[in-house]
């Protein structure tokens, strides 16, 4: 439990570094700082599978942050201070983490949890699909209506990902255009 | 409890950093930020102290098994829902990388007044 | 391109990274695929499965891109084929799930069990995580090309 509470203090002064600071590759290492956080939290909440999916996503999301920031542009400058949203923000930080604390006693503690459909899963796991590893059950078997529905989601982002980032028009790309862009002859 | 707490705490301020921050960049890193907090926050719900991991070895007994494991539901809705991340990611990074270059700036509130 | 071609432009200088950063990634770029590999095929015995190992080919062909130039790392695998391996790995999923409805239900395990703790065995999840493996792999592969050659207007046309 003491683990757990230094690991996330860790987080929070990475989060804050990640928020103020100006330079923006400062900010982006931040980031990856917390992720590594998270992934080491996962592993020691007995969850292997998701602490491999953390550090592989993490890495590839660095190359993808550092990619479209600090190619172009390395400071974050703000020409005007605006107070309003500044205090708006931590007023909402204010009431957001007292609701949580009234809320949470409600939920169950740490360490016990229902478990009411987790324990089927567990216990007749091997018998049903075969398979060692339940997490791999549940999502290919018990869930895979899931599955399916997560494939679609990224197929669809990419694609969109894909539409805005094409510059090929319908017109022919003339000599002009590549003078415009900065591409030799 | 104290650990829940914690959690939130990040989440927060990911959503301040949402809000209150006008660099296109700062608000990409809030939503990265909420995305972790949430899913930390959905694994710590299925942790079951001293517990171990619901992958089963040879020669395990199944009975003890289904005593001690941890909670697998929250860990398979989780892996699929870092990969979704990913993908959110790419998607608000090509947006990002279009409106840099028709604007040549990331400030929010620039982007906001040039019209056309 | 041929063998030639690309031979010559990976031992060139003047382009991609430096020699060091080179000859490493030689090596690391098959450790890294194998291991890929191994993830998403033993899904379900050992940690991992479809999605964790996807990311991790698509990973390898990423560092190959950045280390040697795009030209080499397209050469080896283009954006037309890593687009249609992204379309047959859904396709390959969905198709499992139609043959289910033989029996009446979509996504249905129409394999045997098997022996437990081998590769054989847990019906067709090993089917479900190859393909959730090539999907997401030539995605995110995908993806990255966008990102670092569709800005410009450099185009298939013009080399």
């Amino acid at each position: 439990m003491f683990f757990f509470t230094i690991i996330l203090v860790f987080m929070i002064i990475g989060t804050v570094i990640a928020i103020e600071t100006r330079n923006m590759l400062s900010a982006v290492i931040a980031v990856g700082a917390v992720g590594f956080g998270v992934s080491l939290m996962f592993l020691y909440l007995q969850a292997p599978d998701i602490a491999i999916t953390q550090v592989i996503v993490e890495v590839l999301s660095l190359i993808i942050l550092i990619r479209t920031t600090t190619y172009v542009d390395n400071e974050a400058i703000e020409k005007r201070i605006d107070n309003l949203a500044n205090i708006i923000g931590l007023v909402f930080l204010g009431l957001f983490l007292a609701f949580c604390y009234w809320s949470f006693a409600e939920l169950t503690p740490f360490g016990s949890p229902l478990m009411r459909v987790g324990e089927y899963y567990l216990a007749s796991g091997l018998s049903d699909t075969g398979a060692a590893n339940m997490v791999a059950a549940v999502i290919l078997d018990y869930r895979a209506y899931d599955t399916l529905g997560e494939a679609i989601v990224i197929f669809t982002s990419i694609l969109g990902a894909f539409v805005i980032l094409r510059t090929r028009g319908r017109k022919k790309i003339t000599e002009e255009d590549l003078e415009k862009v900065g591409i030799p002859e | 409890m104290t650990v829940f707490m914690l959690d939130m705490i990040i989440f927060g301020l990911g959503i301040y950093c949402l809000i209150a921050k006008r660099h296109l960049i700062k608000k990409i890193i809030g939503m990265v930020i909420i995305e972790y907090s949430v899913n930390l926050f959905l694994i710590l719900l299925g942790y079951r102290m001293q517990g171990i991991a619901p992958i089963l070895s040879p020669g395990q007994d199944i009975v003890e098994f289904a005593k001690k494991g941890v909670d697998p539901l929250p860990q398979a809705l989780v892996l699929t829902s870092i990969v979704i991340g990913l993908g959110t990611l790419a998607l608000m990074a090509a947006y990002t990388i279009k409106l840099y270059e028709k604007y040549k700036t990331f400030d929010m509130s620039e982007i906001r007044k040039l019209r056309g | 391109m041929k063998k030639a071609e690309i031979e010559r432009l990976v031992h060139d200088e003047s382009i991609g990274m430096t020699l060091i950063v080179k000859t490493v990634a030689r090596i690391m770029i098959a450790m890294i695929l194998l291991y890929g590999f191994y993830i998403v095929l033993y899904g379900h015995l050992t940690p991992g499965g479809g999605f964790a190992g996807g990311v991790i080919l698509a990973i390898a062909y990423t560092l190959m891109m950045l280390a040697f130039s795009r030209h080499i790392a397209l050469a080896k695998l283009n954006d037309f084929w890593a687009s249609m391996f992204d379309n047959l790995g859904m396709l390959a999923f969905v198709i499992l799930g139609y043959i289910g409805l033989n029996v009446g239900i979509f996504l249905y395990n129409f394999l045997g069990k098997g022996t437990p703790f081998s590769i054989v065995s847990a019906g067709f999840i090993p089917l479900a995580n190859i393909s959730i493996g090539i999907k997401v792999g030539a995605c995110l592969y995908a993806i990255f090309i966008g990102l670092s050659i569709y800005g410009r207007l450099v185009l298939r046309e013009e080399e």
